[in-house]
């Protein structure tokens, strides 16, 4: 019987986020070693078996996986969340990078000197609402299926949907004028696992805050 | 019927036409894909950009899904995405592993060789009074993370390539990035005897080799005015 993945990463969402939302949405129990501490990353770094001395790092099926794109891809194709073959999965990459490419600016925003803050959050908002929300809906439009690959879920339906949550949380107007985004954002969240996930005391983090900001940056020293 | 970039065109008989790359003429984000693509013995045509204009064009075509390059015309496909292609590339010539574990591996790999690109790239087009700095916290990355773990992969199997015993992407990606620190410093790779094994073995390879001549698609590194071009058709400052 195989051991729960362990993910070892501090407690907030950061870059472990989409594999929290990936697993729980594909129903697999996971486990999680938080880094409280300086000390506690010296340990996970020097432990030798690490690729690169760097999180998330992943305990999964007798590997100890760094990076996020690895991680995400081994678990979505074992659970079948990868698409039916390669142009399938030609389309979730491009859709899924796409995705990866705001969560990195949205990621970054709470470390961006006060400064540049504002004109970032600008950016944000206009990237998403004139570039990739457009991109998506026009998607969903283009062949009326309630996913956006395969007319079955995939990861690219999760990472959209954990991307719209955050969208939100920056400003709900972005999303007005995209009703078939509302209606992918509502069916995800209504599939069981993803209902448990979203509920109260799930795996799901909390948006960062001042707190979780600075214990971040002393553990891993940015 | 639908018209969606990155969705194929049903009718379409484009069995056996090249892949079509649309970039400016320079390494940049496409290298990998021309290199990915040579080694698999793929030939391809390139569309180069020359000027903002040539940018917008494709993005009022609808060419391009986030407005971005680089994309690749391939079995009718317009992949945007370097990681969309590069992924579709190596899984369509068998370059990415014989089943998921393998491809873990061969990801974090590549994923590492990729954040290295990364920091080239936000190098090659840092301000000049900046790029001191930051080449000498590249060149550390190189000689103290990297490196010693690539070579740690080879010694720890004894094998000719880094997974599977047999070529994948991750070995044409890494030894890409070799002939890249080669380019910037070749003392770099002093202690790192199987990497330089294996960058000569890949090197060898008849597809490889063939790239690595001149009159190849190969793309030469950056320079002022290939720099210029850049930043009037990405319209950087």
């Amino acid at each position: 019987m195989a051991a729960k993945p362990m993910l070892h990463y501090f407690s907030g969402r950061g870059r472990m986020e989409p594999i929290r939302w990936l697993l729980a949405a594909a129903g697999v129990e996971f486990e999680e070693t938080f880094i409280d501490t300086p000390e506690d990353f010296e340990k996970l770094r020097n432990d030798g078996s690490l690729m690169f001395p760097q999180v998330p790092v992943v305990e999964i099926d007798g590997m100890e996986l760094v990076q996020s794109r690895p991680i995400l891809n081994y678990n979505a194709a074992k659970h079948n969340l990868s698409g039916r073959d390669t142009k399938e999965r030609a389309l979730i990459d491009m859709y899924i990078e796409g995705v990866a490419d705001v969560n990195e600016m949205i990621l970054l925003l709470p470390i961006s000197p006060p400064a540049e803050k504002d004109a970032k959050i600008t950016l944000i908002k206009d990237r998403t609402a004139n570039h990739y929300l457009p991109a998506f809906e026009k998607v969903l439009k283009s062949h009326g299926q309630d996913y956006l690959v395969g007319n079955r879920l995939s990861r690219a339906d999760i990472q959209l949907v954990e991307l719209i949550y955050y969208v939100e949380e920056i400003d709900p107007s972005l999303l007005t004028n995209f009703p078939l985004l509302k209606a992918l954002k509502a069916r995800i969240s209504n599939l069981p696992t993803v209902k448990k996930f979203l509920q109260p005391g799930g795996a799901r983090k909390p948006p960062v805050d001042e707190k979780i900001l600075e214990k971040a940056r002393k553990i891993l020293k940015f | 019927m639908c018209a969606f970039p990155g969705v194929e065109n049903p009718g379409d008989s484009i069995m056996a036409a090249k892949p079509k790359l649309y970039y400016f003429d320079g390494r940049g984000r496409m290298e990998p894909i021309r290199w990915l693509l040579a080694a698999a013995g793929v030939e391809f045509e390139e569309e180069f950009l020359e000027t903002s204009k040539d940018l917008e064009k494709l993005r009022n075509d609808g060419s391009l899904m986030f407005q971005q390059v680089p994309m690749v015309e391939i079995d009718g496909m317009k992949l945007v995405q370097c990681r969309a292609i590069l992924n579709y590339i190596a899984a369509k010539y068998n370059l990415y592993g014989k089943d998921i574990k393998e491809r873990a591996l061969i990801d974090m790999y590549v994923e590492g060789v990729a954040d290295l690109n990364e920091m080239y790239l936000f190098w090659s087009i840092s301000p000049p009074n900046e790029q001191a700095a930051k080449m000498t916290q590249m060149k550390d990355k190189i000689a103290n993370r990297y490196l010693p773990a690539f070579e740690k992969v080879l010694k720890s199997h004894g094998q000719d390539y880094l997974v599977g015993n047999r070529l994948s992407r991750a070995d044409i990606h890494l030894v890409e990035l070799l002939y890249l620190v080669e380019e910037l410093d070749p003392s770099l790779l002093a202690n790192f005897p199987l990497l330089k094994a294996l960058k000569a073995r890949i090197s060898n390879l008849p597809t490889v080799k063939k790239f690595l001549q001149p009159g190849s698609p190969r793309k030469p590194p950056m320079d002022e005015k290939c720099l210029a071009k850049v930043k009037e058709i990405f319209q950087l400052k």
